[in-house]
Formats: structure tokens, sequence, C-alpha cells
């Protein structure tokens, strides 16, 4: 495989970024296309980013991948499997298509972040194209590396507004021996009441998810360790399906009804231990916990003041997403502070200064 | 929420305060205050040197004797220090000329009396002997006095203060509790040093989130301490922890000796509260587990005070594991030692700690804390296994039988609590013992990939016969941090610029395999020139555009961390950066 620096393709972005910053050309940074409906609508010249692929290096001792930014997410997982390995952060590839560069710059994590980290907590390094059309290296191949400002993991969730990822190194981790699955009867509370006192102790947890009444929890570890918890915790057993489905958004919960304005999907993350929300008058809708209390699912019955949901979330302590059914040109992300928004302008300034990677795609004015 | 519980021990005492025999005692108990207490009896033995690179204590406020030593502290060499590089402060502790003195007086009136609008008088330090304490952090050789000291008590007051700085144009150093080891709070000759150590309350422990809301000033273990008896733990455990500053910390993303499970300071804290030079006050991350728009909070750790300054830190808490167990083996070799620490990764196991020492780390840690660990073997391991009693009772036999398999010439499993404790008290004594064998040590910490350690030992130890010094390696093999320790005597003329020299050449060798000149202690003044080496221009010139988003003035701790383009280019390295040297069409010879 070719040097990343020396990849035709990397120096063609290289050129591409260049000239779009001196004419001042939006570019709208595309990778397998499948986290299109996340965010903002995306404007300008598109820049596909899907041919960039590959595993740069694996050594599973090391517990460390490296591989260009378009590399097939599937791929990865499977390089991994092979070798009883795995991406802990569990991200969910919502679409044939994903890939690990779009993974890290969305920065969505699975069901198992609560207890084994987010996406941007596995990230090790990254080689990046900057708004200038400079090819970077920030972090490298290695767990433990402060030299330098944390650029890498400042990539992980900025929806590609900050830099072009073209090589992401990330750590990985074995894959748990055992994975047992209980399902318990509960209200939304009574999950989130057990849910706490359960994260307090030395449990294996991997997941926890509560909707439609029960409580789907996953056990992770040694064979002995998962027995001795499911013992402690008791339930139904079930098997890997339900998390399966539920890290792809595949479960019925999420499926979309009759379309139109209605049909609303709220990602919500709040303190793990909040009390089930009442995020709007008549917030019928249907809800769900996941992330072991700290991400709130809401499909609305009918469509409601993103305003007051926002304003009710924030008193809560958490921030909303409106993943699905907003307004492409509206906010679709939780409105900033004031004095943080305006350190977001400084920092996108800082990395494009020209403005042209991904526009708005995040917030209107970064 | 359970009741607020203010750190008992402040992170730095009054400095006219006696020592505290209960510190002290404390102090003895533990390895890292060894050489503290190597530098008390140096300086009771009026023993004429110059304190090591290394060296706790030895004038500065290390931690929470802060000016205790200082009064004691005769140091009748200091006038000998030289420059060694242009970082290095030229002789400070000298008395200057009078023309200085007086230069220097003129310059700090008007701050002073700035400041004391500001603050409490008690709060404004600017003579010289009230100054002493803060003129290093642990990395001793670098020295400098600041302008005047500030401690404020209050958030607003340090917005206040960081309003003035910006006012005045005046260069302000943040400090918690000057632990670091790599210069980062080595104050400004021109400026403010902004000490850190009133804050130190735990404002907060939330059982049912699992978090603690804690003041810069906090001492890492104090918080473990604090939220024990609900069966929590904060996991980073940097091996300062017992002194060391939740807010220096978070500003160097401290590591331990439990980084592969467990993660570094940036994977266990939630958010952060901070003011930037302008005096603004900012909420970075919050009470979820994540924040929406940019990982601020990423970039805002292990940004060595460049970028604000750190008024409150929200920790995440971790049940406390069941039960821990270790493993001790001992290998003839230090390749089959490396080889085990990758067939036991490969065989799925993360342990919670994992360590290697070699035969000198090993024979120095014996003669001083008698751990009864195997002086003939080239390497040992440890191995810690935790979790619930099931899930180490299963990892126990299956790791011994992999270190056999791998040629362990023995193997043993700490029967009990104290055994396991014995068995880590030579590891974690491992720099105080080599403080007894050599009269300074140079502390490195490099990164690199497990693979690379034989060639890196290899080659370290042909550098160590290079330049005429020992080299003792303790490695936290798990994740690859390697600290060789260079042994030297300062006062052998020429010795300490032997040890930087040859410390500059492992470092390079560090990045040379794919790994990074500082794994968990910082750049700080100490390897900012090997930044040139790690970096290229255009990501240096990046980091100082991300520098200038937050402090456009460059106030905020100058000089450290990222070096200029221009002193880069002064060193004049041929350094080669990813694979490529600069302007290949040029010949090299």
């Amino acid at each position: 495989m070719v040097r990343t620096m020396d990849d035709p393709a990397v120096v063609a972005i290289r050129e591409r970024v260049a000239a779009a910053a001196a004419s001042g050309t939006a570019l709208r940074l595309r990778g397998g296309g499948s986290k299109d409906f996340l965010g903002r609508r995306a404007v300008g010249e598109p820049v596909e980013l899907g041919g960039l692929r590959g595993v740069v290096s694996y050594e599973p001792t090391e517990l460390v991948i490296t591989a260009r930014a378009g590399t097939p997410l599937a791929e990865i997982e499977q390089v991994l499997a092979e070798s009883g390995q795995m991406l802990a952060f569990e991200p969910p590839r919502l679409g044939a298509g994903a890939t690990i560069g779009g993974t890290i710059a969305a920065g969505l994590s699975g069901p198992r972040r609560p207890w084994y980290g987010a996406a941007r907590d596995h990230v090790l390094g990254t080689r990046i194209v900057n708004g200038r059309g400079e090819l970077l290296a920030f972090g490298g191949q290695v767990m433990k590396n402060v030299a330098g400002y944390d650029l890498s993991r400042l990539m992980a969730g900025a929806m590609g507004t900050l830099g072009i990822l073209v090589e992401v190194s990330l750590k990985v981790l074995p894959r748990p021996a055992e994975t047992v699955t209980l399902v318990q009867e509960a209200s939304a509370a009574e999950a989130i009441e057990r849910l706490a006192r359960w994260s307090g102790q030395p449990l294996p947890l991997s997941g926890a998810v509560h909707v439609d009444g029960r409580l789907h929890v996953r056990l992770s570890g040694t064979p002995g360790g998962v027995a001795a918890a499911v013992a402690k915790i008791g339930g139904e057993g079930d098997g890997d399906q339900f998390f399966d489905a539920w890290r792809e958004l595949d479960h019925p919960f999420f499926a979309p009804t009759d379309g139109g304005d209605t049909d609303q999907l709220w990602r919500i993350s709040v303190p793990p231990a909040a009390a089930p929300l009442e995020v709007a008058r008549g917030d019928g809708g249907q809800w769900a916990v996941d992330w072991g209390g700290a991400l709130r699912w809401w499909r609305p019955r009918e469509a409601c003041s993103e305003q007051a949901v926002r304003a009710a979330v924030s008193a809560a302590g958490g921030h909303a997403t409106l993943l699905r059914g907003g307004d492409p040109d509206g906010e679709v992300f939780h409105p900033l502070a004031p004095g943080i928004l305006a350190l977001h302008r400084r920092v996108k300034a800082a990395l494009d200064p020209a403005g042209v990677l991904n526009p708005g795609r995040m917030y209107s004015d970064l | 929420m359970v009741a607020a519980a203010p750190d008992s021990r402040p992170a730095v005492v009054d400095r006219d305060a006696a020592p505290d025999f209960e510190q002290i005692l404390e102090f003895t108990r533990n390895y890292l205050n060894y050489n503290v207490l190597q530098s008390i009896s140096r300086i009771f033995r009026y023993r004429s040197r110059r304190p090591g690179v290394h060296s706790w204590g030895g004038g500065c406020a290390s931690a929470p004797f802060s000016g205790s030593l200082r009064s004691h502290q005769p140091n009748p060499d200091r006038a000998e220090e030289r420059p060694v590089t242009s970082a290095r402060p030229t002789a400070t502790g000298e008395l200057p000329s009078q023309d200085r003195g007086a230069a220097r007086a003129a310059r700090q009136a008007p701050v002073v009396a700035a400041l004391r609008e500001i603050l409490p008088e008690s709060g404004v330090l600017h003579h010289r002997e009230d100054l002493r304490p803060y003129e290093c952090d642990g990395l001793t050789a670098y020295r400098r006095l600041p302008l005047v000291a500030v401690l404020p008590e209050t958030v607003e007051q340090v917005q206040a203060v960081l309003r003035l700085c910006s006012r005045l144009g005046l260069p302000v150093v943040a400090r918690g509790a000057g632990t670091g080891l790599s210069g980062g709070a080595l104050p400004p000759e021109d400026g403010v040093l902004l000490s850190l150590a009133k804050f130190n309350r735990i404002v907060a422990v939330d059982r049912d989130n699992r978090t603690a809301r804690v003041q810069p000033g906090v001492r890492n273990l104090a918080i473990s301490e604090a939220v024990a008896p609900l069966g929590l733990y904060y996991a980073p455990d940097p091996s300062s922890q017992i002194a060391c500053s939740i807010g220096g910390n978070v500003a160097e993303n401290s590591g331990g000796l439990h980084c592969l499970k467990y993660g570094l300071t940036v994977h266990n804290i939630q958010s952060l509260e901070v003011v930037t030079i302008d005096g603004e006050r900012h909420t970075i991350g919050g009470p979820a587990l994540d924040a929406p728009g940019y990982d601020l909070l990423a970039l805002m750790t292990g940004s060595e005070g460049l970028l604000a300054v750190i008024v409150e830190v929200t920790v995440k808490l971790l049940p406390k594991p069941e039960c821990a167990r270790v493993l001790l083996a001992a290998f003839e070799t230090v390749e089959s030692a490396g080889t085990a620490v990758g067939r036991i990764i490969a065989e799925g196991i993360i342990p919670g700690g994992l360590e290697m020492m070699d035969n000198p780390a090993i024979r120095a840690a014996e003669d001083f804390v008698h751990a009864d660990y195997p002086v003939d073997a080239a390497a040992i391991l440890l191995c810690e296994l935790d979790g619930t009693e099931r899930e180490v009772e299963d990892q126990i036999d299956q790791v011994r039988a992999l270190l056999e398999d791998c040629g362990a010439t023995e193997v043993r499993l700490a029967r009990d609590d104290a055994e396991r404790i014995r068995f880590w008290a030579g590891r974690k004594a491992a720099f105080p013992a080599v403080g007894r064998i050599s009269p300074d040590y140079y502390c490195m910490d490099g990164t690199i990939p497990r693979r690379e350690l034989p060639k890196v030992l290899a080659r370290t130890e042909a550098l160590s016969r290079e330049h005429g010094l020992a080299v003792v390696n303790v490695f936290h093999a798990g994740d690859g941090n390697l600290h060789p320790l260079i042994l030297y005597d300062a006062n052998q003329p020429g010795q300490l610029e032997q040890a930087e020299a040859l410390g500059a050449r492992i470092l390079e060798l560090c990045v040379e395999v794919g790994g990074t000149i500082t794994g968990e202690h910082g750049v700080g003044v100490e390897k900012i020139e090997q930044m040139c080496v790690q970096f290229a221009p255009a990501e240096l010139a990046q980091f100082h555009a991300v520098k200038a988003a937050f402090d456009p003035d460059g106030l905020l701790n100058p000089g450290k961390a990222v070096p200029t383009l221009a002193r880069c280019a002064e060193l004049g390295g041929m350094h080669v950066h990813h694979g490529a040297l600069p302007h290949p069409e040029l010949e090299r010879f």
C-alpha cells in the first residue's frame, strides 16, 4: 500500500481543498452516505471520500488498528472479529455503506458506550486535511500520547467541519468471552433506579435499554463473571438479537410511522439517573431509555415546539438532537451557550479559515 | 447527593506553618517522597550540590510542603547554576545586581498595586523569599522567579486576575500542586504565577450519577478517599497521586498504572469550568455523557495550561473492583517478557495493571524495599487482574499458564493483600530506589508500540554506553509507556548536559519507532525541542492557530508545550517527518 501522503487520492483531496479555500467554494464531504440524514442540510460541491480504502496496519497484540477513512466499517469489524477483537464503542452503522471516517466524524456510539467509552475515547490518532489543504498528523498509534493538543479527538463528532479525515488509528479491545442478555419487567422509573444501583457496583454491564415496559440488560465478560452477575441481577434470558437491532436503530421502536412532519425522533442525552423526562405538554409519545439511563429516545405523538423540548432538556442538565423529522435548514443539534459558540467559531476558523469544509452541516454558523 | 466534603489536606500549606509531622510520616510511607527526604537530608548535611533534574523538593514548593522546606533551604551553590539550554533560566537564585533589582521593583510595583485591588493582601506575593516556593515544579533544574504570585480564592478573583493580565499584556502561568515533571508550571519571569492552591474543596459527590465536582487544587487521591464509603473511586492514579492536584492532572492528561484498562484523565472527566484569558467563564462538557458541539473537553485535556485556566473539574467515578490479584513473573530475557505481554493481550485479557522492570530496576527496588524480587531475572512482569471474584478467578490460571509458556522462570501469585501490596511496593518505589543508587536521575517518558520494546531497549543500552551514563528502565508494559531513568551526578561537570543529550536521543528513538516523546508527563519546557522532531512545521502552525483561538495574545503559559517554528528552524534539525525529508530536492550528505 502506498503511504497515505503519496496516495493520489489524498493528493487530489489536498489540491481540491486548497483550490476551494482560494475561491471560497463550499465542499460537502461524503463517505458511504449512511449518515446523510444526520445533522443539517449539507451544501457545496460533493467530495467523495469512499475511495480512500484499506486497513493500513493492524497488530492485534498492540490493540490498535489504522485504516484509511473510507474503509467500510463492516470491513474493519470483520478484520477485528477474525482476531477476536472489536470496536468497543459499538458504532451504529446505519447503512451498508458506513465508513470508519464517517463513523468517527459523526461520533455516534452504541449501547456499550457508558461502560466502554464513546467513539472519541477510542481515537488514538488521525491524519487530516485541514481547510488549507494541508495534510497533518495528530496523535499516533500508541495508547498514551500527550504531545501537542489533542486535535485527533477533536475530530470525533465534528461532522467534518474541522478537517477531512483521511486516516484514523483506533484503540480496539478483545471481544468478551461470554455475553448474556436478560429481560425484566419494569416501568421507566424503576428501570432508571435499578440501573443507577447496578452501575455503582462492579458488574460486567455492556448494555441496558428500557423500552415497552421491559428492561433489557446485557452482561459481558468471563463465563464465571457473567454467571455470577446473572445470578445477582436475575431476569429472563434473551438472545443477542435485541441489542444487535437496537444498535442499528432497527428495533420497531424506531420504525417510521406514516411519515410527515410528526414523525420525529429525538436523541436526548441526560445525566444517567435523571427521572423520566416531561419535555412538552401532552408528551404522550413513546420513550426508551438507553446507555444505562444516560440516553433517552423520544418519538412524540405529534410535532412539538423544538424550543420547548430543548428548554426542558437543558433544565434536566442534558442536550437534545433532532435525529429525524426536523427541518434540515433549522438547528438539529442543541444550541450552544453564547460563549461556547464563540469558541467554536474561533476553533473552526483556526482549522478551516475559509470556512469551506461542510459549512453549516453541524450548526448554521460553523 | 451526599454532603460535600472539603479536601482535608490543602494542596499547599501556609508557607509559615511548621512542617506537619503527620504529613512527613505519610510522605515516608510513600515512595515519591523519598526524594523529598533525600533533599531534606541533603539540606541538613549542607552538602553543596545542585539539585537533580528529577528531584522533588529541592527548594521548590512541590506539593504539600511548599514553604516549609523553603525556609530550611540554604542551597549555597545556587549561584553556580548555569544555563544549559536557552530555555533554562539564567541564575535566578543569586542576588541580582542592584540595578536589576531596581528594574524589577519598578516593573513589579504597578502590577502589585493593580492586583491588590482584586485580591486580599495575603493573596499577592512579591517579595523574593515569598516567591521562592514557586520558582519551579517537579522538574527542578529549571527555575525562574515570577514577577508576582497570586493566590485567588474565588472564581471571580481568577477572572479579574486574568482580565488584568490581558489588559496589561502580562504572561500568566497557572499552577496546581507543582508536581509536574516537564516544567509546565515554570513561572514567567515577567508575569504572574497563578496558584490554585486555595481551590481545595470537593464541592459535591453525586452517587447516583457517579460523578464528583471538585475544585482544581484537590489532590488526586483525596477524591478516591472521599468517595470510598460509596464503593466508588477515581481511576487515573499517577504515581504522584497523594500530592498532585486534579487540575494539573487535566492540564497534563495524566495517566498512571491502570491506563490500559481504565483510560487516561481524558476518559475519566465529564466537564470543566474554565476561565479564558479574557476573563470569561465557560462550561466545557456537561452533566450528560456527551455534550453538543465540538469535543472541547478533549482539546482542553492535556493542553498544559495554554488554552484556559481550570477552576472546577467534574470527574467520573467507577465502582471499586471487587477484588484484585497480582502475579509476578521472572524472565531470563526482556524479549520473552515482552512476548508474554503480547500473548496475554492476544488471549483477550486486559489486566488492570501490567508493569515491567529491567534487571537494574529490579535490583535497585529490591535493595530499597525488600519486596522479595528475583534479583537475577533480566526482567520481571507484574500483572494485576481485577474485577469480580469470579472474573479474576477465571483469568488467573489462564495468565499463569501463558507466562510459563513464554518461558517465565518463576511465577508467583500474591497469596493475600499484604503480599500483593509488597509486590507493587517495589515497582512503586522504583524511582526513589534509583535515587538511592545515583546522586541524580533524569526520568524520560516516551511511548512506543510494544512490539518495538526489545529494539528500543537494545538501542537505549547502546546510547547509554555512548554517553557514558547508566539507564534503568521501568515500563508500563500494557500501554507501551517507557520510563528510562538516566543516572548521573550533577556535581560532575558536564553530566547533566550528557544526561539531557542522552534523554533527547532516547525520545527521538521513540518517535522513530512510531511512538511519541511523552506519554503522560507533558512537553512543558523540557521536551519542547523534541516537538520539532515529532511534528512537521504545518502541524506546529496548526497548534499555534488553535492556541490563538483561545488566547490570541499568547499570554497563557507562553513558551511551553509547542515550540515556535523559528525555534525549530534554529535547531536546524534534519528532522524526518512522516518519512519525508524537508526539501527532498536538495542533496543531503
